[in-house]
Formats: structure tokens, C-alpha cells, sequence
């Protein structure tokens, strides 16, 4: 048996409107090992949201509850704001989707690289400047002096991604949550940033929960997979066996992809039962 | 008889110590009732070619023919009644305080139609949204009819060559099948010629009857999408792309 670090029981996510209350994210459970744990789903699906809710980061008048969100055994929910700063990002990261807009713009990397690493270690600044530049190498930037002293808009898209990535991973992290952490990317750098976050997670035994559209991807790189609807989870499977897939949604989105090897005439369309989103959520739990 | 035919085109941006060459040096050619793919990685310059045909990115040599007619660098009005373009986001392309009648109305009314009214009904139902989004606002619109909704309004002055800059890279899976299926049925009805720009190879060899490769402003291949399907392609660039996308 796998060890467990995140366990979720019956999270939901609401947001008070004017028309009553929305639900983004309606009782969804799930574990977390040291695996790599995919989660796929339309815009809108909740995956998004399920990500944020762990960190606590979906801000009033929006209401995260849940029966528990464990991390090792400890629920989060009953953390004040100051000690959930101890766990956001020392124990547990996110990568944002798009490096453009998570990098402060008026500070080098160099700086909110240091930064980052300083405010959860009491190490010198020498000490940070060495580690940080350890840590571009790790994510196989060339020549990581000049990239410290440069500015984000400097950076092309793949390389703030990896920088994103390395400052997220410098504290050492147990989980690390990426959210749609290539969609800004071209398919080659796609590759190379998914191999590195793959290096990374396999080295130092983390947990990663891989939040992305793209189920080719995610069959490829994931370990399991959580099929999100309408704040649900419809199905859950190994990742290997993502083509064989029984649910109607699950089944529709990869029939709804072009593919190279099979020329159609007609790309299918996903027909959306009404059933689907009123099913309960399929548990994620190992 | 050859819609569109670009031969030796440079695009460039700024001037001197800045200048930045997008396009080198580009030469294809689309028949009347093709559709023709441009591949590659952001940055390779397919989109700049599609803004150097409409006229988007002013500083271009070389030579550029619409339907055997050549173009300068300013444009007549009946260029725009045969070329028209869809934009990559259409969250963006919309503008947001105009109503999906005002977007179409407009446009029709630039081109000198007089029926108006029945028009922007006729093109609804074209892109398959119907009457009951005619006075909605882009912001009640979800992606794929935004997109449908910039789709009409490209039809509206009745065009021949349809340029499309990533139409569906913004649109969840699901969306993009219909989106790319309507586009599939509009080129049928209405006789239309596609150039469609796409970092995906799938949707390219979906859509498309040939492609061009691009790496770094330069086309380094123009294949069949048959010779891609059989992972044929030449150049080790074209191969890589290949690699990586399957």
C-alpha cells in the first residue's frame, strides 16, 4: 500500500449569485501518493477550483467545505491563515498556467527566486543565490547567471514556465499542483518541461496532482486520472488505460479528437446527458 | 485556376538595430476550393503570414496574388469582399459592448448590403446559432459560440478565401470538434477556400489537404497530408514536429 499524503473527503466549492448558490465543485474525494495523479475535465468542470481548494486559495465570498482535507493526517481546514502560509508552498506548491502573468514583472528572476527560497529558510542571501542557481540547473536552463539577472519579459513562455517550476520546487515541496502548467506552451517545450517536472517528482518522492484539458497528455504522463464533470468526479481509471475509458463523457472527449492515424470525415460531437452531472461523484480514493 | 499564390514574401518588424525578420523568404500556393495548413512553433511566423495577406503587418516584400490578382500595399475594397480572416481568440475579437447584431450589422453595412436584416438572420443560421443570440452580448456567449459568432461574422461580406489564424486553440476538445466540423460544412456550402494556421498536427491533417512546415520564419517543407499521415515527411524538423505530436 502506497503511503498517503492528501486525502480529500466531500469537498465542495460554492459561490453565493444572484440566481442562488453556484456549485463549482460538488463532494469530490480523492487520495494522493507519491504518484502522479491527473485530473482532466472541460473548462468549467471544477478541476481548476479543485486545485485552489486545497491550498485554501479560493477567496470569500467563495466557500470551500469538505469533510476533511488531510495532509499526513493533519486536516487543513481547521489551519488559521498564518500557519496555512507554512504549508503554501513549503509543503505544498502550485504552478500557475501561464508564466506571464505569476512572475512580478519589475524584479529579476533572480531576486523573486531568492525571495521565494528566503522566506521559507533562514539562509543567506549567498547561500539563496547559490541554491537558486542550483535549482535553474536542475530545470535545464542554460547559462542561469544571466537568466538571475534578467527580466521575466525577457524570458520566452517555456523558460518561465521552467522558472516558475524551479522557484515552486526550491522549498522541497511534498505535493506539488500543477494547473494547466504546459497549455501556454508549444508542443516541443511541452515535452521538455514535462520531462523535467517527471525528473523531479520521480527524485524526490513527491506527490503531483497534474490539473489539464488535454487527455492525450495526461494518459501519457499520468500515473491515475480523475474525470471531472460539472464539479464531479464521473470516473476514475489508470492512466495507461485512459483509451479504454467506459464512461459516455470520458469516451466523447477522446472521440472528439482529430487524430493523424484515423482521417474521418466528421470529428464526433460529445452529446451531454443530463445524467451525467446528477450522478454522485465517483470516488478517487485508493 | 490558384486562389492564392505568395511567392519569395519577407515580413519584417522595426528597422535597423531592432529588426526582426518573422518571414523569409515564403513561397506557397493554394488552389481555388483547397485548404491549405501552415504548422509550426510560435514564433515560426505562420500567423504573420496570414496578417501580411490581410494587411496586418505593413513592412512585407515579395509578392502576394488574391484570385491572379496582385497586391500592393493598398488594399482596394474588393480585397476585403474576397478575403477575410477568424482570429485565434474570441474572447478577444468580439468587441464587448456591441451585441452580436451590431458586430454582423456593422460589417454588412460596410460592404454595401442593403437587406441587412435578413442577412444577419441568414448567417446565424449559417454558423448554427439561430435567431435567439442575435441581441445577445459577447459576454453571454460561452467560447465555442463566440467563435461561431466571429466565424459569421467572416462570411458576412460573402468571401472566397477564408484565412484562419488557430480558430479552435482556444476552445476546450469537445468545442473544437464542432467548431471544426462547422467550418468542414461551410467550406462545402459555400465553395470556400481555407488557409488555417494551427500549431496542432492533428487538427492540420484533419482539415487541411497540404501543409507547410514552418520553422523560424522559413517554410521548410510543403507536403500532402497523406505523406504526413504516413509519417513521411522529409525534413527532420517536419519529422520532430511529428514525434512529438503523436
Amino acid at each position: 500500500m502506497m503511503s498517503v499524503l492528501l486525502d480529500v473527503e466531500n469537498l465542495w466549492v460554492k459561490f453565493p449569485s444572484r440566481h442562488g448558490v453556484f456549485d463549482a465543485v460538488r463532494g469530490v474525494s480523492f487520495t494522493l501518493g507519491r504518484e502522479r495523479l491527473g485530473i482532466v475535465g472541460e473548462s468549467g468542470s471544477g478541476k481548476s477550483m479543485t486545485g485552489r481548494a486545497i491550498l485554501r486559495l479560493i477567496r470569500p465570498p467563495g466557500i470551500v467545505e469538505a469533510d476533511h482535507i488531510n495532509l499526513e493526517g493533519v486536516n487543513l481546514l481547521d489551519k488559521t491563515e498564518k500557519e496555512m502560509r507554512d504549508v503554501r508552498g513549503q509543503r505544498i506548491s502550485m504552478v500557475m498556467q501561464d508564466p506571464k502573468f505569476s512572475l512580478n514583472p519589475v524584479m529579476t528572476i533572480g531576486d523573486q527566486i531568492i525571495e521565494a527560497y528566503r522566506l521559507h529558510s533562514k539562509a543567506s542571501k549567498a547561500e539563496a543565490y547559490k541554491k537558486s542557481l542550483e535549482m535553474l540547473e536542475a530545470v535545464s536552463i542554460r547559462d542561469p547567471e544571466r537568466v538571475m539577472r534578467a527580466y521575466p519579459h525577457e524570458m520566452s513562455g517555456g523558460m518561465g514556465q521552467r522558472i516558475m517550476i524551479a522557484m515552486m520546487l526550491i522549498p522541497n515541496p511534498q505535493i506539488l499542483i500543477a494547473d494547466e502548467p504546459t497549455s501556454a506552451l508549444d508542443v516541443s517545450v511541452q515535452r521538455q518541461v514535462l520531462d523535467i517536472m517527471d525528473k523531479l517528482v520521480k527524485d524526490r518522492g513527491m506527490g503531483l496532482i497534474f490539473i489539464s484539458h488535454d487527455l492525450n497528455l495526461v494518459a501519457d504522463f499520468c500515473d491515475r486520472v480523475l474525470i471531472m464533470y460539472a464539479g464531479r468526479i464521473v470516473e476514475v481509471c489508470d492512466a495507461e488505460k485512459l483509451h479504454a475509458a467506459k464512461h459516455p463523457y470520458t469516451r466523447g472527449l477522446l472521440n472528439s479528437l482529430p487524430r493523424l492515424d484515423a482521417p474521418r470525415d466528421r470529428l464526433e460531437v460529445l452529446q451531454r446527458d443530463p445524467a451525467w452531472s446528477e450522478a454522485p461523484s465517483v470516488s478517487g480514493r485508493v | 485556376m490558384k486562389m492564392l499564390e505568395v511567392q519569395d514574401l519577407n515580413v519584417w518588424f522595426g528597422g535597423g538595430r531592432d529588426r526582426v525578420d518573422a518571414v523569409k523568404h515564403a513561397s506557397f500556393d493554394v488552389a481555388q476550393g483547397e485548404s491549405f495548413g501552415l504548422v509550426g512553433e510560435s514564433g515560426s511566423g505562420k500567423s504573420t503570414i496570414l496578417r501580411a495577406i490581410t494587411g496586418l503587418a505593413p513592412d512585407w516584400s515579395g509578392k502576394i496574388m488574391v484570385e491572379g490578382q496582385a497586391i500592393g500595399h493598398k488594399r482596394p475594397r474588393t480585397f476585403f469582399k474576397t478575403v477575410q480572416m477568424v482570429f485565434q481568440d474570441p474572447y478577444a475579437s468580439l468587441h464587448p459592448r456591441h451585441s452580436v447584431d451590431q458586430v454582423l450589422g456593422e460589417t454588412l453595412q460596410l460592404h454595401g448590403f442593403k437587406d441587412i436584416d435578413a442577412r444577419v438572420v441568414k448567417l446565424l443560421d449559417d454558423v448554427g446559432l439561430g435567431q435567439k443570440f442575435r441581441f445577445r452580448y459577447p459576454h453571454q456567449l460561452s467560447g465555442g459560440q463566440r467563435q461561431r459568432v466571429a466565424i459569421a461574422r467572416a462570411l458576412a461580406p460573402e468571401p472566397d478565401l477564408l484565412l484562419l489564424d488557430e480558430p479552435t486553440s482556444a476552445l476546450d476538445v469537445s468545442v473544437q470538434a464542432e467548431i471544426l466540423n462547422l467550418l468542414a460544412d461551410l467550406r462545402t456550402e459555400h465553395n470556400l477556400t481555407y488557409v488555417m494556421v494551427s500549431h496542432d498536427l492533428s487538427v492540420v491533417g484533419h482539415m487541411c489537404d497540404r501543409l507547410a512546415v514552418m520553422k523560424d520564419g522559413e517554410i521548410v517543407e510543403v507536403l500532402d497530408v497523406d505523406v504526413l499521415r504516413h509519417l513521411n515527411a522529409e525534413h527532420p524538423y517536419s519529422r520532430q514536429l511529428l514525434e512529438a505530436s503523436l
